[in-house]
């Protein structure tokens, strides 16, 4: 696992980069009972059809999740002062996630040094699907 | 429409458990490696006392507690056909961990119209503190209402 306290961030650098498999039904099956999210427009064909979709698609929340554990794979955890994103666009069921961050600023937050990165998930289209923020502590 | 008065109201609090299965099921689910998460003793080097939670966990264990989890769509007027996730948001202000009892505090702390009265994006933020009354985290959710408009 990378450690970004070992070494000296600059503006620009990709800190963070990571792959995840195809979301197949299965996997938005078990996030529904594993994050206790359980609207059905995320499972249930029928319902999402009636909502006026062509199929289910993944809680924007699972997206999430894929993308704060590329970002606390890359950042040691008790670093992590924020993360935040906005949801751009609906992900598909077969979707590929990438999740990427660079920094963007080193800035002082509440007395400490810090960097900001700016974080995107984009599925195999290269469509990105989040955009965000996290801050962590260097 | 979403009605603009229901801004500043508080919705039900929340007291969730950090409970190690339901946390095991979601990093299962999630194919989380990461030792911080699934090693007790990593855990105790990154300076946790107990393993702690991926970012994102805080949403869930307020679902997953909830009476009503989506008593905001009742305050907004609106059904879960009409509504997206719009923008989260998370700050960290202190460790969470398995064993841990967080009291969730979510407000109704904003109502915008857009695009005319086409949508409505309504800002839940919530404060969570732990068993020991230290402030954790504050949440934020943005939730976009499709608004039914005539054609």
């Amino acid at each position: 696992m990378s450690e970004t306290s070992n070494r000296q961030l600059a503006v620009g650098d990709r800190v963070l980069r990571k792959e995840f498999p195809p979301i197949s039904r299965h996997k938005l099956a078990l996030y529904c009972g594993a994050s206790g999210d359980h609207n059905p427009i995320h499972v249930d064909l029928d319902f999402a059809k009636a909502a006026g979709y062509p199929d289910v698609f993944a809680h924007g929340m699972f997206v999430m999740a894929c993308l704060g554990q590329a970002l606390t794979d890359a950042v040691h955890p008790p670093r992590l002062r924020s993360f935040a994103t906005r949801f751009i666009a609906i992900t598909q069921l077969g979707a590929r996630l990438t999740c990427e961050g660079h920094v963007t600023e080193l800035v002082e937050h509440n007395g400490e040094r810090c960097a900001k990165l700016a974080l995107t998930t984009k599925d195999e289209n290269g469509d990105v699907k989040l955009a965000g923020e996290a801050v962590i502590a260097i | 429409m979403v009605d603009h008065s229901v801004v500043g109201r508080s919705l039900a609090p929340v007291t969730a458990h950090v409970e190690p299965g339901r946390l095991r099921f979601f990093r299962e689910t999630l194919g989380e490696r990461n030792p911080v998460y699934t090693d007790a003793e990593a855990a105790k080097a990154a300076g946790y006392a107990a393993l702690p939670v991926p970012p994102t966990y805080l949403f869930c264990l307020e679902m997953m507690d909830a009476e009503q989890a989506f008593e905001f769509l009742d305050v907004l007027g609106a059904d879960l056909k009409q509504v997206l996730h719009g923008e989260q948001r998370f700050t960290y202000l202190a460790p969470v961990m398995v064993g841990d009892t967080l009291r969730f505090e979510p407000r109704i702390a904003s109502i915008t119209d857009k695009k005319g009265g086409a949508m409505t994006l309504a800002v839940v933020e919530t404060k969570v503190t732990n068993q020991h009354g230290v402030h954790i985290a504050d949440c934020s959710r943005t939730v976009v209402v499709r608004n039914k408009v005539a054609a």
